[in-house]
């Protein structure tokens, strides 16, 4: 047995951007043969990640999207032109051979290319096919178009970040790109998981807003069995904490320039322990002893606490407070959590990886390890076509100059 | 049939591990959560039905909860230990989330009780082996240290950075989790083997970032926050706007195609408001053209003055009509735009109605039916389904120890 999870699993990839990319880039690193089918006319461009900023150098161009490499790493990269009806058989020719086909177009797109899950199921009668886009293959918005901060936005997840009676701050990045792709890979595994106990496949339908309103937990219960709605004055104030009430809590100026740090107490006596380092009169204020009170007056507690740790440095502020036992953490900016922090030097959570034209570049590892099959982040995102005559020639027995004249015929 | 019949979960119930053991039941796996005597830290979280504390009536209990049969197990006891044996005995997979060393100290972590076909997902806020006060972390902690809330909040900097809620930190490290527990389950499928995964809180904050991370893992360079758009190095232009109704709406990517400028025109006339938005001219220049190059803008006079009619149209249009209206109307247009909706405001949307996302639970005990968030994903063959409410403390104690093997006595 190979000390890889899935590596008995071929996918074939069509997804792109995050919230498709990432989540065969699990699948990948985990040991799946995750091949991506990409359009030689539109030279990739689909996944506008590939030729967008970040970049490692001067160089610019579809092979060298920062991105791109970072939600595509271990993965095989061909080209195939769908509009060709070569093309289309060499790819049902893969899809026969693929465990799961998985995607992240617009509802609808790849069947009007011919590539439905109906289409697919002849080829491959227990394929699994799952599908991933804004707002779900049926409703009323089903022919909507979404990208990550809209299913933020319609799902409520914008508007639960933010400060009181100001317009909401939301996500400032696509958080359900991330969550999407987490979703999608859970989806994948589920229906593998079914299949290697039934043998039977299936084609799943997953709608980033539906995600996107599966994260606001109590809140909406709160709705349904209280009738309290999230949008009523004071709220939300995301930085507090009303469920469980805690107080203080939120996120406080340090010394220097847009330096912050959090602080939380979780009970009365944590209070007491932030007192003990704040050393100030305030801090001993009956109002303040008991959680009723801090949470009546946490204007003024937290108008109390930002003057104090405005004058300090954030990471000895956060020391004090931790070795104390209150809750405490720096708001980290980049440099500090990727090249200065013990935690995630120590998982091994930026591995490097070599890529074709790139270089050497580190990109995001997995957040978890399997003590006998762990992942493997070692080779970069594909360039365009990379894999493609590997993959044809190895995988569908053509040969070098079969693929030659693919080209020349422009199917490939 | 469900994705996940017959395969047993041993939850430790944590408020940081809650939401993947509900995954994980919700598609049909048998998942046993064991809490104290004294019930869940969860069931003192509000809110609460009707505001009255109660430990069975906490929504946050409820919500975290679904489809879980739930059992008393006192550790601090030499019954409680051995009972947690005997179900971890008759188990595929242990999810649990205590700080790392206090299993150890009980004489019940994975090397106790681990057989060779047993799977172990543990979660803790920094890993097993990692530094860091495990039982200091909490929601906040996590994203503020993991980089989440370095990418948001406002153009304001004087103005702290914002954490989102819902317990995004958690539940990111849950779906991290449960992709591992599914990939654990699958090569064991294949090979007959268990094995033990270490999540990290804190290493899946610190990729769940987009390019807070890898912007700096690539290029080097510290993304900036910005009022509800994504972090970026640079300051871009705002992307949320204020509608007639006084809610708010993203304009998302601004028209850059043809057809674009063409619709809006088309949408400006049919609104009757053409006329009062002089530079309408110039969406009527971008829609004549076969191809509008954006590389030219600040270069090309007519160019830069179609672009900017493109946004300016947008926002013109969204001060004129409610959030709601535009939202459609945008969407209808080929525009990707979304409303800013509140989590009950999309909860009672028609799309989601439509789709079947309220899902009712029944509770005897109150004789009256829950409407509770629903699937995040449509599986064809193995439905997402709340199989029941989530259970009164030690609801099924007997029935879960009855059915397990004779052996040690119950544990009281």
């Amino acid at each position: 047995m190979s000390a890889n999870a899935l590596s008995h699993l071929r996918i074939c990839d069509f997804t792109g951007q995050l919230a498709g990319a990432g989540a065969t880039k699990w699948l990948a690193a985990l040991g799946a043969e995750v091949i991506r089918i990409e359009d030689p006319v539109k030279q990739g461009t689909w996944d506008i990640l590939r030729m967008m900023p970040p970049f490692v150098d001067e160089r610019r161009g579809v092979d060298f999207g920062g991105g791109f490499n970072n939600h595509n790493v271990e993965k095989l990269g061909i080209t195939l032109n769908l509009r060709t009806e070569k093309g289309r058989e060499l790819l049902y020719e893969i899809v026969k051979r693929s465990d799961v086909v998985a995607e992240n177009f617009a509802a609808g797109v790849l069947a009007k290319m011919g590539l439905s899950y109906e289409r697919m199921k002849q080829l491959r009668a227990d394929v699994i096919y799952v599908s991933n886009c804004g707002f779900g293959h049926t409703g009323p918005y089903a022919s909507f178009k979404t990208w990550g901060p809209i299913v933020q936005a319609v799902s409520g997840l914008t508007f639960t970040s933010g400060l009181p009676e100001r317009e909401p701050a939301g996500w400032g990045y696509s958080f359900m790109d991330h969550t999407g792709a987490y979703v999608m890979a859970t989806a994948i595994l589920m229906a593998l998981l079914h299949r290697q106990r039934t043998g039977e496949g299936q084609w799943v339908d997953l709608s980033c807003t539906d995600a996107g309103l599966t994260l606001h937990g109590p809140a909406l219960l709160d709705w349904t069995v209280n009738g309290r709605p999230t949008r009523r004055p004071g709220s939300p104030h995301s930085n507090r904490s009303e469920y469980p009430a805690l107080a203080p809590h939120g996120i406080y100026p340090a010394a220097g320039d847009d330096e912050w740090l959090a602080i939380a107490c979780r009970s009365d006596a944590e209070w007491r322990a932030l007192g003990g380092v704040v050393k100030e009169p305030w801090v001993r204020e009956a109002r303040f002893a008991a959680l009723a009170g801090r949470l009546a007056a946490q204007d003024a507690l937290d108008a109390q606490l930002a003057r104090w740790t405005r004058g300090r440095e954030k990471a000895a502020a956060v020391a004090a407070l931790s070795a104390a036992g209150v809750p405490a953490a720096p708001v980290a900016k980049p440099a500090e959590r990727v090249d200065h922090d013990p935690a995630t030097a120590g998982f091994g959570l930026w591995p490097t990886v070599r890529h074709s034209k790139m270089g050497e570049v580190r990109v995001d590892g997995l957040p978890v390890h399997f003590s006998k099959t762990d992942w493997q982040i070692e080779r970069g995102g594909p360039c365009l076509g990379e894999h493609t005559e590997q993959v044809l020639t190895s995988l569908l027995g053509l040969s070098q100059g079969d693929v030659a004249k693919l080209r020349a015929e422009g199917v490939v | 049939m469900t994705a996940l019949q017959g395969i047993r979960v041993v939850e430790l119930s944590h408020e940081r591990g809650a939401f993947a053991g509900k995954l994980l039941a919700d598609m049909g796996a048998d998942v046993i959560v064991a809490e104290p005597p004294e019930g869940s830290a969860l069931r003192r979280w509000g809110p609460f039905v009707d505001d009255r504390p109660d430990p069975e009536q906490s929504l946050a209990w409820w919500h975290y909860n679904t489809s879980k049969r739930g059992v008393v197990l006192d550790l601090d006891t030499a019954e409680g230990r051995a009972g947690f044996g005997r179900l971890v005995a008759c188990a595929d997979l242990v999810l649990e989330c205590e700080d790392p060393g206090r299993l150890a100290a009980l004489g019940l972590d994975y090397a106790d009780l681990a057989r060779p076909e047993l799977i172990w997902v543990s979660i803790t806020p920094f890993g097993r082996a990692q530094p860091g006060r495990a039982d200091l972390a909490t929601d906040l902690t996590v994203l503020a240290a993991g980089g989440p809330v370095w990418s948001c909040g406002y153009d304001d900097h004087s103005l702290p950075p914002v954490r989102g809620l819902g317990f995004q930190g958690y539940s990111t490290a849950c779906h991290f989790a449960v992709m591992s527990a599914l990939t654990a389950l699958l090569w064991r499928g294949a090979s007959g083997e268990g094995q033990f995964v270490d999540v990290s809180m804190h290493a899946a904050a610190n990729v769940t970032t987009e390019m807070g991370s890898y912007c700096y893992l690539v290029a080097g360079t510290t993304v900036q926050r910005q009022t509800g758009r994504h972090a970026l190095e640079t300051l871009s232009m705002p992307s949320q706007v204020r509608c007639a109704d006084g809610r708010y709406v993203n304009t998302g990517v601004p028209p850059r195609q043809p057809k674009e400028f063409a619709g809006l025109l088309r949408w400006l006339h049919e609104l009757g408001i053409a006329e009062d938005f002089p530079e309408a001219v110039f969406l009527e220049l971008g829609a004549k053209r076969d191809f509008v190059d954006l590389s030219k803008i600040g270069l090309d006079d007519e160019i830069t003055a179609i672009f900017g009619a493109g946004r300016q149209a947008l926002e013109f249009v969204a001060t004129r009509l409610s959030a709601y209206d535009f939202f459609v109307g945008a969407q209808r247009t080929g525009m990707p735009v979304g409303v800013i909706y509140a989590p009950e405001e999309a909860f009672e949307d028609l799309h989601f109605v439509a789709r079947g996302f309220q899902t009712p639970v029944e509770h005897p005990e109150l004789g009256r039916t829950v409407r509770y968030p629903g699937a995040p994903y449509r599986f064809e063959k193995t439905p997402w389904r709340i199989s029941r409410r989530a259970p009164r403390l030690g609801e099924h104690t007997d029935e879960v120890f009855g059915e397990l093997p004779r052996g040690t006595s119950f544990p009281r």
